[in-house]
């Protein structure tokens, strides 16, 4: 098959169509093509029952919509098929491995599903009297109370909405407590050139200028670069850990020292809890503020991408700056104090969104934690250390690790220095997992790593599958190594579709479907 | 421990395979202080039943929307959500899967993606919609960022129909990061005074409709001002079953249209996950925060949709992105979307019409009630009344005779001096009979 510079075919030529068992339909098997709704359905077709309502009010003359809007309803069946189609197109981790390193794509309990969907969670409102909500007020104290003993923190915020909102309540609290203190000309954020993007983004959207950390040869955080930046201008450091090269950093008690003592924070990014909970306390390796994604650790589900949830446990330094809502004991029972400045919050930095938080996510965390225990949570990091280093070992003979020496945590991260002169990149050999029915890992990060696979297996994979894992790893290398080439330049050939034209994309973006049928794209 | 699949003999040959003798070589670079040799101080782990007689029993201590008369709104609103949303979005697929970073095997997701950023942009009649952001209140903060960068002037003025927790939200990070705000006193109707208040460094101004107060306004003419200034028009909508009914931001000239998507697909949920909606002119759309989903081929020729404009977002612009955002909100997204394939156009002005017509039968119920006066001239389906007292005190009071009377104006801003100011709902899952019990025991209590 022949292929261009970017590795796509040049002609159309796949498993799905270049035989004689090429389908007469395009459908392959069970698998559907599925037209887009807008396609399927009809403008005078809905799939709800409603009875007819009498026309508006004549205070609204003037203000009603007069065109129609554009919106195609399907019938109940319909809808059903569609979706049902749509998701066959999907991996998931109900599927199999999903080993996206930094991501703790872990199994999603069903319990926690039905726990959130109890009506006395669900269909409660944010702003319904608080003598009514007293069930929901003392969950989030208990959830409250975990995450503040799991971490050794005194204090946490619960309400930003994701990891990267997380973050930007940590350093809003940081920046509020500098300038309380009259540290207000602190400007600088130092974070290592490995931090997720989340890191430099979110210190860059608060006002403040981001300096980058070097990294020393064995994956750490470089002791005599740090120090050399720290100083009265250093706002607070980011430091992920274990950190995104998968690594505990050795010298983390002796990073907080330092940068305590130039007067500035420690912010840690928490996305690798799963790696440590239950085993070390954030709290006893002097962090002031660092999120715990429930969507990780505590296994609240991806959902395709969200919704997630970031709580920010902070050190008595940083906890007068929480933001509101804040969750107080009353003489009634719980209570909310909801406005920076009212008695309770005079200090709190402002507030991160409309109302609580994630209430549906507090309560799929907390049915984790219960479940988990203490001593389940403890076997939780434990489990999933084991299973990233057993990765490690059994793959370490035919790729080559990024750190070779000394365990790794939670992932195993290699480089692409064994894929050198095969003619297959790190992005090919991930396409290729495809195939073999394995989500590829995270590729091309960390940065400071060439070609960089990040692999995280989590905790919930039995040794069956990992071992079903290395076999098609170990597979895929060695035939890499024997110069089977096209195997991987042109995979996945067995996935609902093939690569994706994202340059295309990206030059002439078709970001909503249009009436009038555009002129189709053409493979380039 | 049922989640956990590794036995003790897995685990033995594991650590064989790895060359170490116990779990805690793996464990070696953490600090000596910082080992800890117990598990910490909290309960063990519990089986699924015991776990689920806890939740219950803290559900039950809450009075849900659904046990009785409900009349609260104020950016969160109770509707029916059909069955068949609920049940899709628990299929494997969609709810165990990652942001899809492979668009080989994650169509699923995209194409969803890809239906929703169409729904949105014609629901708001704008030309571009992103793929959710958090929530309304941040989707507002982020377009106003956005619009300073879209101007490169450093100045939001908010009107005083605007959301106060929305208002509080986007002077969190307005503040944080250096972006001044002018926001005007709570005015029931009084989104044209916002028009007053432009300059020549105003980036945008923030206008809501229906807004905190139920108020529908036309807002072309600041949609004309803010331009004529050269500032962006950024419409705000907290309930978007009104745009079953009302005329879009976009027909009305918004630049920037965020809106709370709650309403469609999603539930109460005390305030979260919701979704937020984001759509723009496409001139901006380069600016916009948030993930952008876009159709393109594959190496066959066949149509399939990616992640696309990435060149945005954090993952690729660290320092330099347009937003820190990360994770959205794309299972809610996936909520919106099908609730809304089912609606469909004529499914959703029938919704609509149907909670205009409950929140008028509140309103003539309510204003029949000596003592109280509606305040709010037009209005979709809540609309703010003026009650003798202290609102929130009432609430409680009505509370205790089984009715959530809805949001007191001072539980949302304190300083406003509008104690006496109660905001009340109505949606298609009100029954006639809760109004009217409402208006009666609420003319009892005053009368008291």
């Amino acid at each position: 098959m022949s292929m261009n510079t970017v590795g796509r075919p040049t002609r159309p030529e796949s498993a799905a169509n270049d035989t004689a068992h090429a389908t007469l339909t395009g459908a392959r098997g069970l698998l559907q093509d599925e037209a887009l709704i807008f396609e399927l359905g009809g403008w005078d077709k809905t799939g709800v029952d409603l009875p007819e309502a009498s026309a508006p009010s004549d205070a609204l003359d003037g203000l009603l919509r007069t065109a129609p809007i554009g919106l195609p309803g399907l019938s109940e069946p319909e809808t059903v098929r569609h979706y049902v189609r749509l998701s066959q197109k999907n991996h998931a981790i109900d599927l199999a491995l999903y080993p996206l390193g930094s991501c703790t794509m872990k199994h999603n309990p069903r319990l926690n599903e039905k726990m959130a969907r109890l009506p006395g969670f669900s269909d409660i409102h944010p702003l319904q009297p608080q003598s009514t909500v007293q069930g929901a007020l003392q969950l989030m104290d208990r959830l409250a109370h975990w995450l503040k003993t799991l971490t050794g923190m005194p204090a946490v915020a619960l309400t930003p909405k994701a990891g990267a909102h997380g973050e930007m309540c940590g350093m809003l609290a940081i920046r509020s407590a500098h300038e309380a203190a009259g540290q207000g000309h602190r400007k600088t954020v130092l974070a290592p050139t490995s931090a997720h993007g989340t890191n430099p983004a979110t210190a860059a959207f608060v006002g403040y200028t981001v300096v980058e950390i070097a990294q020393t040869a064995d994956g750490r955080v470089d002791m005599a670069d740090l120090e050399s930046k720290l100083g009265d201008h250093v706002a607070a450091i980011m430091v992920t850990n274990p950190n995104t090269c998968g690594l505990f950093e050795r010298d983390i008690v002796e990073i907080a020292r330092l940068t305590h003592a130039a007067g500035a924070y420690f912010y840690c990014d928490g996305a690798n809890f799963n790696a440590i909970v239950g085993r070390v306390r954030p709290g006893d390796l002097g962090v002031d503020a660092m999120h715990i994604n429930l969507h990780k650790t505590f296994s609240t589900p991806h959902g395709g991408g969200g919704p997630g949830a970031g709580p920010v446990v902070l050190s008595e330094a940083l906890a007068p700056f929480a933001p509101t809502p804040w969750l107080v004991h009353g003489e009634d029972g719980f209570a909310l104090v909801e406005h920076a400045g009212e008695a309770g919050a005079e200090t709190a930095f402002g507030r991160m969104s409309a109302f609580h938080g994630q209430m549906g996510m507090y309560t799929r965390a907390y049915a984790y934690m219960l479940s988990h225990g203490a001593d389940g949570l403890r076997q939780v990091a434990e489990d999933a250390v084991l299973n990233a280093n057993y990765l490690k070992a059994r793959l370490s003979g035919a790729m080559s690790p990024a750190f070779p020496e000394g365990p790794c945590m939670h992932e195993a991260l290699f480089d692409d220095s064994w894929l050198e002169g095969t003619g297959v990149t790190t992005l090919d050999f991930a396409k290729a997992m495809i195939d073999e029915g394995f989500h590829p890992m995270t590729m091309y990060f960390p940065l400071v790593v060439h070609g960089a696979m990040l692999i995280e297996p989590t905790e919930t994979e039995s040794k069956q599958e990992l071992d079903r894992f290395v076999a098609a790893l170990l597979a895929l290398a060695e035939a890499a190594k024997a110069g089977d080439v096209e195997r991987f330049k042109g995979a996945p050939f067995h996935a609902p579709l093939r690569r994706l034209d994202e340059t295309q994309a990206a030059r002439k973006p078709r970001l909503k479907w249009k009436p009038v049928a555009a002129a189709p794209l053409a493979a380039e | 421990m049922r989640y956990l699949p590794l036995t003790p003999e897995d685990r033995a040959e594991m650590l064989g395979v790895i060359g170490v003798d116990s779990i805690d070589a793996l464990f070696v670079d953490v600090p000596g202080v910082a080992r800890r040799t117990d598990p910490v101080d909290l309960p063990f782990h519990a089986g699924e039943l015991e776990v689920e007689r806890e939740m219950a029993a803290l559900a039950k201590r809450n009075r849900s929307a659904g046990e009785g008369p409900f009349f609260c709104g104020a950016g969160a609103y109770r509707h029916h959500v059909p069955a068949t949303v609920d049940h899709i979005i628990q299929r494997s697929e969609f709810l165990t899967s990652y942001t899809p970073y492979q668009p080989e095997i994650a169509q699923g997701t995209l194409q969803v993606l890809f239906e929703f950023q169409t729904q949105v942009a014609a629901l708001t009649g704008m030309e571009v919609a992103n793929a959710s952001l958090y929530d309304g209140s941040t989707a507002a903060a982020e377009a106003v960022m956005m619009a300073t960068r879209v101007t490169r002037r450093n100045k939001a003025v908010m009107s005083g129909g605007v959301h106060p927790h929305y208002v509080e939200t986007v002077e969190t990070l307005a503040h944080a990061a250096g972006v001044a705000t002018a926001h005007l006193p709570a005015a029931i109707d009084a989104e044209d005074a916002v028009i007053a208040a432009i300059d020549a460094d105003t980036a945008c101004v923030v206008v809501q409709t229906p807004n905190v107060f139920g108020t529908v306004t036309d807002v072309s003419k600041i949609a004309a001002a803010a331009q004529a200034a050269g500032a962006l028009l950024i419409v705000v909508t907290t309930e978007v079953v009104s745009l079953g009914l009302l005329k879009s931001p976009g027909e009305m000239g918004a630049d920037i249209v965020v809106a709370e998507g709650q309403s469609i697909g999603n539930g109460l949920n005390f305030g979260g996950p919701y979704v937020g909606l984001f759509a723009c002119k496409e001139k901006y759309i380069r600016q916009a925060p948030g993930r952008l989903c876009g159709e393109t081929v594959d190496a066959d020729g066949r149509r399939g949709f990616v992640l696309t404009l990435s060149t945005r977002e954090q993952h690729i612009r660290r320092d330099k992105a347009t937003s820190n955002i990360c994770t959205n909100s794309g299972l809610c997204a996936l909520a919106f979307s099908i609730h809304m394939s089912l609606l469909g156009e004529v499914g959703l002005r029938q919704l609509a019409a149907i909670n205009h017509e409950k929140a008028r039968a509140l309103g003539d119920a309510l204003a029949a009630v000596p003592g109280v006066e509606i305040l709010t001239p037009r209005f979709f389906n809540e609309f703010a009344i003026r009650v003798p007292g202290k609102a929130a005190e009432l609430v409680e009071t009505l509370a205790g005779q089984g009715i959530i009377a809805g949001v007191p104006f001072s539980r949302l801003d304190a300083t406003a001096g509008l104690d006496d100011v109660l905001l009340v709902a109505a949606t298609e899952t009100t029954l006639d009979i809760d109004i009217t019990f409402f208006a009666k025991v609420l003319a009892k209590v005053i009368a008291q």
